[in-house]
């Protein structure tokens, strides 16, 4: 047996989850691996060239602060950007961009080869090795072992991956790729429940065969955004998007081609998302919408692939061809790449604890499309937190578990571990019950602190943060001790700021609460000094939306304390008398850590949590009185 | 200490005992108490010395006006069973007062405690110790399931209706503005904030026609009007007793009526029977000897519900006959009492003088067929079969509390909209209003949001 390495820290897989996983071990220390099937494909977009949007955005701008990677390198090789839903509130203002997925791809690959305590090595792994279910290797196809304290599993959609195209059916990865096919059984082994979901994307074609002038452009915002709190970019050639629509006669020639899909003859075996549905079942199961959007989106500065968004399918590549030509200014299409769908093996993420960590398999993490996700915002989300607690594991302390309250990344995964999935999962901001706090714009003000506690926040993040916390801080306490009375010389100031005058003496904090004032209003007529655009932002809103956060702040404290009544590990559910028999049973299979957890698994009532809350106290009590 | 917020429930089982009380557990006891108890002497709640018994008045704060007297003990935390700020207030045990000082106490801050949960405290906070864990275990178990069936169990077909349909409209606008902020660039008609209001607006109409019936509910009010009929020693003064025992029902007198008419309330599964002329049952001469054939016709026109007293061990008498043909059309059910004795009753022989109504054969004596008697009346409340002039309408305080709260969030997102917020502010009391809803209902919260958002809208790349 050839024994070629040891490590602290194995990652399978080099997709985004897999990437994020490994350079935070590496980061925080620990000798880490990173395995990919092909070193050509570190961290590639098989679907659609783009990060962020409503909820994705806000978990690049969290996984950043943490001290994460994705955020990073998606404002390097952008080619586009736009902030979405600036016409709601700040809460769900959302950056979403286009990227050069070819830059993408090699801008992480020289990213992760160039960090210290981590080597990336193309091997198919074949078996995860483990005694009494503890992981302590892996072994490839090419025969060689490797020894380690903790494996991740980030395979995404590679294992057993099944491509269907029309009649087509053959065994691989997304683009041509080999898939793994012998990881599952080695799962199986763990007695690791598996299942099986099923993902599409639309075809590839050539931009000399569109005409943009019967397309709507979407073009990038002239403002300059960026996703790291690190970046400073300032300017960025930016390429548009086109917006095209399907029409009857494209959904006729589908209608009358239902037969030879995939999703109805049967081929597909596994659940598809129900947000990202092929264009065959939108237009089964929205008979009467008579047309359906399309973005075309350039894959690349130095490629004429262009992504078809919302044309994903598994049709034969000659339907493919006949509906796309049915689309105005897609007459004469060149398809590059078919539209294709994938099967693939995923795990029941209600096995894993909220650190990711199999709860039966010790050392052996999961994270990214394996858990049952889509996504590549949701996988690099996951990656970081399992990466984080793979690393922490080999050093033997406390694990990091983020909250609902913390971020978007916590409630993911609360809702993997505790919940579970039996669709591919998408984050939405309507998942987020603390949605008004969990803003893209104060993702630093919420886990710097904890990225620097864990080690993956530099010093430069740190010392950027404590710069913007603190002006925030002085600024707000500058304005409410400022106060302003109605003398003629104010009132005159009112007037000038279109505002109405003031009754009684108010805080220039409650001024700036008014709809239609501004900090620069208030700045340019009071003696505040300007401020930096972040920290501006950051005062306004919390003045602005006062009443809201700080009512939302209370149901965040009192989730907060059933979050902190820890249950016992070695609760014996089915001994406990008094609990309905469902709930029995479900919190027996979830084990919650916490009351809090318990209170949000289906089936468990507030009944139920009462005598739980009666046990642990009774628990308490007797261990006291040993 | 496990101080969470303040709860409040009617301590003592509906009974016929003399006084009722009020217990409220919790940070804001003492303040809500203040705001309706005037003491006799002038003090108010906050006045009052630990472990005293103070003597005064509930006041309606709205309108001034006196609800009961009362005695109210204050009881200061940790010195009581909660270990928590503890009130009682004692007043008549009438289910009027204390429904209205429970609502009093609601009102103004307090929660409706759920079952078990002054013991849940007790526990936590220490006041118990450690063997009585299980014990508190099982109250909470046996009194969450009793209570369930009866939140639940006992909702009216057409206020469940009525709830789900607010609940749905809710539902479409939740996903319709979910959906825009999640997936703005989707083709979505957006749905104006100005729509949005004008659909709470019209929830807000049907959620205080609601509110009304908790007030004017004819049932809850009143009673349900129910007559006892039958020949002399026929058992209906035994089954009134059954009935008042069992239930320990409360003696009335009701105000502004003769002194002699006195009514019994019977509390059957939450359904409240008034039992009409118990002064004509308790003597021992029937009011069809005393009132003529005449006189029980008029109770049969004007009841809800009519009980016919057969005996079984005596065959079919002529008035027996003369009132069997009057219940044609009428909620009654035949009760053939004292089926304990040798039958003498033919059965076939009462089946041509009625239709379609109920008959049930039942021994006072025995106490068989009680139970029975009792889930045919509920059913015939709840399965709607009692005529119910006013439709939906409210069964219990619980119900009343929900809907006052979802009142309270359809409200603050008119305020929000009216404030010019964007949609995500709009949402948050949307989805409040929604939930309280589903409690009265029993819908459990669940992915219904996003289940509704892919139902409604065509999404995806």
């Amino acid at each position: 047996m050839f024994i070629a390495g040891e490590y602290d820290v194995i990652v399978i897989g080099s997709g985004h989850s897999g990437c994020e996983a490994a350079l935070a071990a590496a980061r925080m220390g620990c000798q880490t691996l990173l395995t990919t099937i092909n070193l050509d494909n570190i961290a590639f977009m098989p679907c659609n060239p783009s990060v962020g949007g409503p909820a994705k955005g806000h978990l690049v701008r969290e996984l950043d602060a943490l001290g994460g990677q994705m955020g990073i390198n998606a404002d390097k090789t952008s080619l586009q950007m736009r902030m979405l839903n600036t016409g709601k509130g700040p809460a769900v203002h959302a950056l979403r961009a286009q990227a050069d997925k070819d830059l993408y791809h090699i801008t992480m690959k020289e990213t992760v080869e160039n960090q210290p305590n981590l080597d990336v090595k193309q091997v198919l792994v074949e078996r995860i090795l483990s005694k009494d279910q503890k992981v302590y290797g892996i072994e490839v196809e090419t025969g060689e072992r490797y020894y380690t304290k903790s494996i991740i599993l980030a395979t995404g959609t590679y294992l057993g991956g099944k491509i269907i195209i029309g009649e087509l059916a053959y065994k691989g990865g997304p683009n041509g790729q080999r898939a793994a096919e012998n990881l599952t059984s080695s799962l199986k082994e763990l007695n690791i429940c598996i299942m099986r979901f099923k993902t599409g994307t639309p075809a590839r074609v050539d931009k000399r065969s569109l005409d943009f002038s019967k397309m709507i452009e979407q073009p990038g915002d002239k403002e300059v955004h960026n996703f790291s709190f690190l970046s400073e970019i300032t300017t960025r050639k930016q390429l548009p998007c086109w917006l095209t629509y399907t029409n009857e006669k494209t959904h006729e020639i589908i209608r009358n081609n239902l037969h030879r899909a995939p999703m109805y003859t049967g081929i597909v075996e596994g659940v598809g998302p129900r947000y990202c549905p092929s264009i065959e079942s939108k237009i089964v199961r929205f008979a009467d919408k008579n047309a359906h959007q399309l973005f075309i989106e350039p894959e690349g500065y130095h490629t004429n692939e262009m992504y078809v968004q919302g044309m994903s399918t598994s049709l034969p590549i000659d339907v493919q061809y006949e509906f796309l030509r049915t689309i105005a200014g897609m007459e004469n299409v060149k398809i590059m790449r078919p539209g294709y769908a994938i099967d693939y093996d995923c795990i029941d993420s209600t096995q894993l604890k909220p650190t990711l960590e199999f709860k039966t398999v010790q050392g052996l993490f999961s994270a990214g499309q394996i858990n049952g996700t889509s996504g590549y915002e949701e996988a690099a989300a996951q990656g970081l937190v399992a990466g984080i607690n793979a690393a922490l594991l080999v050093k033997g302390q406390e694990p990091l578990i983020l909250s609902r309250s913390d971020g978007y990344i916590g409630v993911l995964i609360d809702d993997l571990v505790t919940k579970g999935t039996n669709e591919p999962y998408r984050i939405m901001t309507s998942r987020a019950e603390f949605r008004l706090i969990l803003r893209q714009d104060n993702a630093d003000l919420r886990l710097t602190e904890i990225g620097r506690r864990i080690g993956l926040v530099s010093d430069e993040r740190y010392a950027k943060f404590v710069c913007k916390r603190d002006s925030i801080e002085e600024s707000l306490k500058l304005l409410r001790s400022v106060m302003i009375t109605p003398t003629p010389e104010i009132q005159a100031k009112m007037q000038a700021m279109g505002t109405v005058e003031l009754r009684t003496g108010i805080m220039l904090y409650d001024l700036l609460r008014r709809t239609e004032i501004n900090y620069n209003m208030i700045s340019e007529h009071f003696d505040v000094p300007l401020l930096d655009s972040a920290v501006q932002q950051q005062v306004e809103i919390s003045a602005k939306y006062e009443g809201y956060i700080s009512k939302q702040l209370e149901q965040v404290e009192r989730a907060a304390r059933l979050d902190e009544k820890l249950l016992p590990e070695d609760i014996d559910y089915m001994q406990l008398s008094g609990l309905a028999v469902e709930a029995r049973e479900k919190l027996n299979e979830i084990r919650p850590l916490s009351i809090g957890q318990a209170g949000r698994i289906s089936g468990v009532s507030p009944a139920d949590i009462s005598i739980l809350m009666i046990y642990i106290e009774q628990k308490r009590r007797r261990d006291e009185a040993n | 200490m496990f101080a969470e917020d303040t709860i409040s429930t009617i301590a003592t089982a509906p009974g016929e005992g003399a006084i009722g009380i009020i217990r409220m557990s919790g940070p804001l006891t003492i303040k809500i108490a203040e705001t309706f108890f005037r003491g006799i002497n002038g003090k108010n709640a906050g006045q009052i010395a630990f472990q005293q018994v103070a003597y005064g008045h509930i006041i309606d704060p709205d309108n001034g006006l006196v609800i009961d007297e009362v005695l109210l003990l204050v009881m200061h935390g940790p010195k009581s069973y909660t270990r928590e700020d503890v009130v009682e207030i004692h007043c008549h045990g009438g289910p009027v007062p204390m429904k209205k000082i429970l609502a009093l106490t609601l009102q103004y801050g307090a929660r409706l405690s759920e079952p078990g949960e002054f013991t849940k405290r007790a526990f936590l906070n220490g006041r118990l110790d450690l063997s009585q864990a299980e014990a508190v275990m099982d109250i909470i178990r046996a009194k969450t399931d009793a209570s369930l069936r009866m939140a639940v169990g006992h909702l009216s077909g057409a206020l469940s209706d009525q709830i789900r349909k607010m609940r749905y409209e809710i539902l479409r606008m939740i996903a319709n503005l979910e959906a825009t902020i999640d997936f703005p660039e989707e083709d979505i008609e957006v749905l104006a904030a100005q729509d949005v209001r004008a659909a709470v607006v019209l929830l807000l109409t049907d959620v205080n026609h609601l509110l009304l019936t908790k007030e004017t509910g004819r049932i809850l009010r009143e009673g349900l009007e129910t007559v006892i009929l039958g020949k002399p020693n026929v058992g209906k003064s035994s089954l009134l007793n059954a009935l008042l025992k069992e239930k320990r029902a409360i003696v009335t007198d009701i105000p502004g009526t003769t002194r002699d008419v006195i009514e019994e309330f019977v509390n059957l599964s939450g359904v409240p029977l008034k039992i009409v002329d118990t002064a004509g049952i308790r003597e021992t001469s029937d009011i069809i000897e005393q009132m003529g054939v005449e006189k029980a016709k008029e109770f049969v026109v004007t009841a809800d519900l009519i009980l016919l007293l057969l005996d079984a061990s005596l065959p079919l008498s002529a008035e027996d006959k003369e009132v069997l043909t009057m219940l044609s059309g009428k909620q009654a059910i035949v009760l053939v009492n004292k089926t304990d004795l040798p039958a003498l009753l033919n059965l076939d022989e009462v089946y041509t003088y009625i239709a379609d109504t109920k008959v049930l054969k039942i021994s006072v004596m025995e106490g068989t067929g009680l139970a029975e008697l009792e889930q045919m009346i509920v059913d015939m409340v709840y399965g709607g079969e009692i005529a119910q002039k006013e439709g939906a309408f409210l069964t219990n305080l619980r119900q009343a509390d929900l809907l006052e709260q979802a009142k309270y969030h359809l409200e603050a997102t008119i305020a929000t909209i009216d404030e010019g917020m964007p949609s995500d502010c709009i949402v948050i009391d949307l989805k409040e209003s929604w939930d309280k809803l589903g409690e009265i209902t029993g819908d459990t919260v669940g992915e219904d949001i996003i289940d509704q958002i892919f139902t409604q809208f065509c999404i995806g790349k």
